[in-house]
């Protein structure tokens, strides 16, 4: 008889921090997967972001460190200057990653640094209860757009992957999703690969991933509907496609 | 004995942060502090550290965050608006108990202010970031202090798992004098808490956030505070110059404790006792020894390139034994010899 | 000994290295020696200064208050320093540039014509080491002309290393100038 599952060896057996239906669990499995396969963490640190994921290196059994907000691609820098056979994991939130970390994010791709960046996008902020991120669908209501977001006032939801798109340095980028079985498998696959080239000293390697979050978008984590919300709202908006693979030869 | 030669203060904060081991550096261009970068550009790489210019102040602190938690001695360089831009950084560095350097070449402000030396980050230096932490502040007065500072700066900054400042300012930067280059520092301590990878161990993780009961904040707040006691214990610095029958004591560090001490020459010509007590560690201030200063003295005078900071510490260190008067002049205005020399003599 | 010099000038006419050439110089010879250049935006204005405080004694402030000598390359520059300058201190300056006479009758004046010094060796750019050279004759206790020499091989780079024999003729020739 074959064990058809179990739980990650790269991860701590801790309870769990994230609410019911959150995307970060999902996610936090599917990299604890890819770092068993590639046999990486020993040999990962993890940067953590402010948001709710600031407590992931608890997950893992790999060496971490916290950042202030939107500050983990330049703690992350700093570590991957200094330590060049290790690999760094960047993992952040929308809020981190595209509105007070913008600069860091843009110009540690811009020099394509030799990490991974795992970007969970909720379109929320989290952790601060529900406000709105720089992600956050037109229309969408969130604790401080309470009559949706007013794109005339605010702006649209900024595209991580496109903007990374047009730097030169980075190596892999590719936006996936977690909705649904089909879309998680892809998602693991984006993951392994970002880390594979991180093992193999490539460089800079971004995953955007789609993600939940029922609680703050007010929204039932037993039923469908959130993973619905990604699917109908989340996705036209934000395409979900490989935009880079410089480890792959393009057809002529 | 070794060749003294001639180096400007920028430079010599570079070569000696080479000397003292410094492995990574990470900036962002300010006047007038842009000639440390652009020797370490080249110099560091050379010894196969790493040199880089970040994206921004912000962005150059958090690189030294990760370097220091890499385990390697790394500084980053800056002057007066680039400090305030790190102070963010600055916290958290203090909170995970990471050592650096950090060396501020002070200018006028505020706002934009000048490119000319000051002395008004006084209290960002010595009163900075959220929370209850604190740095060590080194004031040196010339080139040859600048570049030893620099050293001493890493070595307490690794022995005690804190920042230390040293704390120039546009002049001092700038200037050239003799310079007897300091021995290189042959070790650096051994890192319990660096992360290199979690193989055949636990793993490691640095964090500030604590909202754990068994390692809660109020506790890790009074270890600091323990540490910081030690601090204030061992390494309190300072300097005197004709202090032993002084009537009257000039206290002023840096550049500023050169004008005075010039101030105090001409004072004892015209026969007025004056002496000159200079701050070396502006954290920890010598708080006990210029109170007991201030037990046989009639009055002292603050002397500082600023519109008075330090002064509030002195005035805290002689708890009302001696009536503290204060002179400065900002935003690459000097302190005038003439002036201070007027303002003892009329304390007569 | 305590002397307090400035060197001004055009940007481009080597005033901070000439200022700095000075420092080592004295330096050599033992002296104490401070040299402050103005920098940042006040560079790129066209004018240039640097002060030098050469003492006998340890420096305490290496700030220039009694001005005891400038040296002035261009007119603006002795328009700005000439009336800093302490009573019977030196003005040394440069009349290839400057056809205006100073004001002051309470200090020295020198005239050199330093940029036809320095075109006689074939250099445009040797106006400073000319000043230099009449300086060190004039105060003679602030260093020596070899001291001079020996401290262009170390404030020079590898790079304009080559020029030395002609900025050391350059030196020689002022240095001559004047009895």
């Amino acid at each position: 008889m074959s064990k058809i599952y179990e739980f990650p060896k790269s991860m701590n057996n801790v309870p769990t921090h994230y609410c019911t239906g959150c995307a970060h669990g999902i996610v936090h499995k599917l990299i604890g997967q890819c770092m068993d396969e590639l046999k990486i963490v020993e040999n990962t640190i993890v940067v953590a972001p402010v948001g709710c994921a600031v407590l992931v290196y608890k997950y893992f059994k790999a060496d971490g460190i916290e950042s202030p907000h939107g500050r983990a691609q330049a703690v992350a820098t700093g570590i991957t200057r200094v330590h060049k056979d290790k690999i760094v994991m960047s993992y952040q939130g929308d809020g981190d990653l595209l509105a007070i970390g913008t600069a860091e994010t843009l110009h540690a791709a811009n020099r394509g640094e030799k990490m991974v960046v795992i970007f969970v996008n909720n379109a929320i902020y989290g952790m601060t209860g529900g406000q709105m991120a720089p992600t956050t669908m037109a229309k969408q209501v969130t604790s401080t757009t309470p009559n949706g977001r007013d794109t005339d006032e605010t702006g649209h939801p900024i595209r991580g992957c496109e903007l990374i798109n047009s730097l030169e340095k980075p190596y892999y980028i590719e936006r996936c999703s977690i909705h649904d079985i089909k879309h998680i498998n892809k998602t693991k696959e984006a993951i392994k690969k970002a880390f594979e080239y991180q093992k193999e000293g490539k460089g800079y390697c971004f995953v955007e991933i789609l993600g939940m979050c029922p609680t703050n978008w007010g929204m039932d984590p037993y039923s469908r509907t959130a993973i619905n919300w990604v699917k109908d709202e989340m996705v036209p908006y934000f395409p979900l496609k490989l935009f880079r693979d410089k480890g792959v030869r393009t057809n002529a | 004995m070794k060749k003294k030669i001639l180096m400007r203060g920028n430079e010599a904060v570079g070569e000696a942060a080479l000397l003292a081991g410094c492995k990574a550096y990470f900036g962002y261009p300010i006047t007038p502090q842009n000639e440390i970068p652009e020797y370490l550009s080249t110099r560091l790489p050379e010894r196969g550290g790493v040199f880089l210019q970040a994206e921004s102040e912000i962005g150059a602190i958090n690189m030294v965050m990760g370097a220091a938690a890499a385990g390697v001695r790394t500084m980053t360089t800056t002057s007066s608006p680039g400090m305030t831009l790190k102070q963010e950084s600055i916290s958290y560095l203090a909170g995970n108990e990471l050592p650096c350097v950090i060396v501020n070449m002070v200018r006028g402000g505020p706002g934009l202010g000048n490119i000319s030396g000051a002395q008004s980050d006084y209290f960002q230096a010595t009163r900075s970031g959220h929370g209850d932490f604190r740095s060590i502040v080194l004031a040196p007065e010339n080139v040859q202090e600048l570049a030893d500072h620099t050293i001493k700066a890493f070595e307490l900054s690794d022995k005690y798992r804190m920042i230390a400042i040293v704390l120039g300012d546009g002049y001092l930067a700038q200037m050239s004098e003799p310079l007897v280059l300091p021995d290189p520092v042959k070790s650096a301590p051994e890192r319990s808490y660096a992360l290199t990878g979690a193989k055949g161990r636990e793993q490691r993780i640095i964090a500030s956030l604590r909202l754990i009961p068994e390692t809660s904040l109020d506790a890790h707040n009074h270890d600091l505070q323990k540490k910081y006691a030690e601090v204030k214990k061992n390494e309190v610095l300072f300097d005197t110059y004709k202090t032993d029958d002084a009537d009257y004591v000039l206290v002023a560090y840096g550049l500023s404790a050169r004008i005075a001490k010039q101030a105090v020459r001409n004072l004892r010509n015209s026969g007025i006792k004056a002496g000159l007590f200079r701050p070396i560690t502006l954290w920890p201030f010598p708080s006990d020894q210029l109170e007991a200063l201030s037990k046989k003295t009639k009055k002292m005078l603050a002397v500082e390139m600023s519109m008075g900071q330090m002064v509030e510490d002195v005035k805290l260190s002689v708890k009302g034994n001696v009536e503290v008067d204060f002179y400065g002049r900002t935003g690459g205005m000097l302190p005038e010899i003439d002036k201070i020399v007027e303002r003892v003599k009329s304390y007569e | 000994m305590r002397k307090e010099i400035r060197f001004a000038g055009f940007g481009g006419q080597g005033v901070v290295i000439a200022g700095k050439i000075l420092s080592i110089a004295a330096m050599m010879e033992g002296k104490s020696v401070s040299h402050i250049p103005s920098y940042g935006a006040e560079m790129r204005g066209g004018t240039a200064n640097c002060s030098v405080v050469v003492s006998d004694d340890d420096i305490a402030s290496p700030i220039v208050v009694d001005l005891d000598i400038c040296i002035a390359l261009s007119l603006p520059a002795m328009l700005k320093f000439e009336p800093k300058i302490k009573k019977g201190g030196l003005l040394i300056y440069n009349s290839s540039l400057i056809s205006d006479k100073p004001k002051r009758d309470d200090i020295e004046t020198v005239a050199i014509n330093a940029n036809e010094i320095s075109a006689k060796h074939g250099s445009t750019i040797g106006v400073n080491m000319a000043v230099l050279g009449l300086l060190v004759k004039k105060v003679p206790e602030i260093a020596k002309l070899d001291s001079l020499t020996k401290a262009l091989d170390e404030a020079i780079s590898e790079r304009g290393k080559k020029h030395n024999p002609v900025n050391i003729a350059i030196m020689k020739d002022a240095y001559n100038l004047i009895p």
